[in-house]
């Protein structure tokens, strides 16, 4: 298999390196080989935080560079936009439709921009909104929107759906299998 | 079966598999997570000990009792523990002895960039590099192999993109290392100068022995392709290289000090050209050179910063795709103190009255940044009570009113002890403020001596920050509620004017380790729009519509926002 990469990003707190755990799981459980690439420590106190996974029949680089990505998961639509210079213009966005005002923006200093899905259909091939938490308190948790959006993630990507299922139930504890099972099967029918 | 390991978790593995018996280690970014996965496995002894050097100080006497031994730190925690490192390494070990540094190009989480490489080379220490988790595992169990064959204590170098990265492992049984016991050996374990006088030819003389061993080691990969490029590398480098280079030759060293002269040899006389390839310091380029063999490097490759595919593509003028190009301006999202953060209200104080902070490592260093704009100066851990006390030795009776220094915890612990004890004996008057969030929460949340756990999180003695201050000689202590902002500023600004030590220990929770029971709720009737309460820097709390608004989901119901809040318009309220 050509190798594929997937950029994960948003806020810290979002449970951005969880998702790309799952995915990177995902891919070995594929029998593929694969390598994820993130960063600890002080970005994740409400910085931006960035994740990637690359999968494929041989993998070297755990990181990309501009222009690299197949995908980007996005989990706050600002952050796509600072992110996107490392889609290939053949790439995929699937954003969650959700703003988190930075601290200059919170405090008047800059302003949140405008238009931004516009902003990414124009450097991408499809982008995908999803309103993640909308879904989340659907099913009464609105801690879900990280497992949602990866859902709407392996729709478009060609694992079987049954590794998903099976990584899922092998990662979490069992009392929030349940739930989760249910936020991916809403972000894959989505 | 393979499974996707981050370099750290490789590292533990590879530890217990090897039969570690003792790990020791103080927490920093990005090498925490190694003695967090060691807890894994109930046969290794695992600790937080309370700074790198004291971690490194009870490595070494495991290691001189006969046990396998680890220890891990950040690449600054090295220069910490740097003393006895060049010591240890003329008397050698017992058990296997590794020193794990994790170094951190790109500075994603660190006050530098050195390499620490140069450690090596300086402390005449064998080093490992690896590449990825599966030789990180596999280079964890020999270098215990190397460390006992040649009684030295060896260097395991990792960065930032090999700790953090996961790439799948194949795991292996375990082996139990037997643990010999100690025994009295003053000729090896005493560093006398008439004893280190004899130890240094036979440490020269091991340097020799281990190079002709790293001649033969099958660690070190020589991959001859096209043989118009040959590029040596070691770590994470050689997966950019392989990359961006799919057609050439290559040399990827494991073990890069002592370097394996006849080895380089042989591959510098099978391809033309040979280009260096490695991450900050020409550190293998410069020692290649002195073996006289032509090398290039850095005269492309930037020293500082983290390579990447893209770093390496635009040194070698490979082409690469048009750049992206906004038309939007997209504002910055630096980290920031969490919503809720204990440390908030006591940066927002030293703001208004104007106090001159020093600082220490830790979250709090994001005390910093605006609007809070509380911390002027920030040099290593321990260094803020020091460098607040060495000011006044320079300042005026007037400006000495105005200093505080600030510490937190853990940081306390680690170095800030001695430095309190300086001021207090020196008749020092700088005010300490302690932010006591009673764990280590920049990275991860570790315990240490103030709270009561051990690194497994089973009962410990709990060590009184305030008892231990009293008995430094501090006799104005006093314990605040960070979350209570008319009493922290009437304590505050009392023990700067006095001419003699205090000590504040502002003490609350890390607010991520709470679940929180009220949010705060603005009335829009009452709100101005005055934005004094933005000025806290709370990430749950923006400017909407003219109005202050707080985010019901991120808000932990601090009630700081409150009690700026000059018109009464904010509330408390049940969380949702």
């Amino acid at each position: 298999m050509k190798e594929t990469s997937v950029l994960i990003c948003g806020v810290g707190g979002q449970g951005i390196l969880l998702a790309s755990d799952l995915l990177g799981k995902v891919a070995i459980e594929a029998g593929l080989d694969a390598k994820k690439s993130e960063v600890h420590g002080m970005a994740q106190r409400g910085g931006a935080v960035v994740s990637i996974v690359r999968f494929g029949d041989k993998i070297y680089s755990p990181i990309i560079g501009e222009n690299e990505a197949d995908f980007i998961l996005s989990f706050e639509i600002l952050e796509t936009l600072r992110q996107i210079k490392f889609l290939k213009k053949s790439g995929i966005c699937i954003v969650n439709n959700y703003e988190l005002p930075p601290f200059s923006v919170s405090t008047g200093i800059d302003k949140y921009p405008e238009n931004i899905p516009e902003e990414i259909k124009k450097h991408s091939k499809e982008m995908f909104l999803i309103n993640g938490l909308k879904l989340a308190k659907e099913i009464g948790n609105s801690k879900t929107v990280n497992v949602i959006l990866l859902g709407a993630l392996a729709k478009r990507l060609s694992f079987p759906k049954e590794c998903w299922i099976k990584t899922i139930k092998g990662h979490f504890p069992p009392k929030i299998i349940d739930i989760n099972l249910k936020a991916f099967e809403l972000g894959y029918n989505n | 079966m393979k499974v996707l390991l981050s370099g750290n978790e490789a590292v533990a593995r590879g530890a217990y598999e090897a039969g570690c018996n003792i790990a020791s280690a103080y927490p920093g970014t990005p090498s925490t997570e190694i003695l967090e996965n060691l807890r894994k496995y109930k046969d290794v002894y695992v600790e937080w000990s309370t700074n790198e050097k004291v971690a490194f100080d009870v490595a070494v006497g495991a290691s001189f009792a006969g046990a396998r031994t680890l220890v891990a730190m950040k690449h600054v925690g090295l220069n910490v523990a740097a003393d006895p490192f060049f010591t240890v390494s003329y008397e050698g070990v017992n058990g296997g002895f590794i020193v794990i540094t994790a170094d951190d190009p790109g500075m994603w989480s660190s006050q530098n960039e050195q390499d620490n490489r140069w450690y090596a080379l300086m402390a005449k220490i064998p080093m490992l590099e690896p590449s990825d988790s599966q030789e990180a595992k596999d280079l964890i169990k020999l270098g215990f192999d190397i460390s006992e064959e040649f009684d030295t204590p060896l260097l395991f170098r990792l960065t930032t993109r090999i700790c953090h990265s996961s790439t799948p492992v194949t795991l292996g049984d375990n082996i139990t290392h037997k643990i010999k016991g100690y025994v009295p050996n003053v000729s090896k374990f005493l560093c006398l100068p008439s004893n280190a006088r004899r130890w240094h030819p036979i440490v020269e003389n091991r340097l020799l022995k281990l190079q002709a061993y790293n001649e033969k080691l099958n660690k070190n990969i020589m991959e001859i392709n096209d043989t118009s490029i040959g590029i040596i590398t070691s770590g994470i480098s050689y997966q950019y290289a392989r990359e961006v280079f799919p057609d050439a030759s290559f040399l990827k060293l494991s073990m890069t000090y002592p370097l394996p002269i006849k080895l380089i040899k042989e591959f510098a006389g099978k391809v033309k050209k040979i280009y260096v390839i490695e991450e900050n310091d020409p550190f293998l380029e410069n020692n290649i050179k002195i073996l006289g063999i032509q090398v290039t490097g850095k005269d492309k490759i930037p020293i500082c910063g983290e390579l990447s595919q893209t770093v390496l593509k635009k040194s070698f003028n490979i082409s690469t795709p048009e750049p992206t190009e906004l038309t939007v301006k997209i504002p910055e999202r630096p980290p920031v103190l969490c919503p809720g953060c204990p440390h908030r209200g006591v940066f927002y104080t030293i703001n208004k009255l104007k106090l001159h902070a020093m600082g220490d490592i830790g979250c709090y260093t994001l005390g910093a940044f605006p609007p809070l704009n509380a911390m002027e100066t920030c040099v290593c851990m321990g260094a803020s009570i020091s460098n607040a006390y060495g000011i006044e030795r320079a300042s005026t009776p007037e400006d000495k009113t105005k200093l505080v220094a600030v510490i937190g915890d853990s940081t306390f612990f680690h170095t800030g002890v001695p430095a309190l004890i300086n001021l207090v004996y020196n008749n020092g008057c700088t005010t300490t403020l302690i932010l006591d969030n009673l764990i280590t929460a920049m990275t991860g949340h570790q315990q240490h001596p103030g709270t009561g756990k051990t690194a497994r999180e089973e009962p410990a003695r709990k060590v009184s920050i305030e008892e231990l201050v009293k008995g430094s000689g501090v006799n104005r202590v006093f314990i605040v509620d960070p979350y209570n902002l008319d009493e922290l500023k009437t304590i505050l600004k009392r023990e700067v004017s006095i001419p003699e030590p205090s000590v504040i220990i502002a003490r609350r929770d890390c607010v991520l380790r709470i679940k929180p029971q009220f949010a705060m709720k603005v009335n829009n009737d009452i709100c101005t729009g005055c934005k004094l309460c933005v000025n806290l820097g709370c990430p749950a709390l923006t400017f909407k519509d003219n109005k202050a608004y707080i985010d019901h989901i991120l808000c932990t119901g601090c009630g700081l926002c409150q009690q700026v809040c000059v018109k009464k318009s904010i509330s408390k309220e049940q969380k949702c």
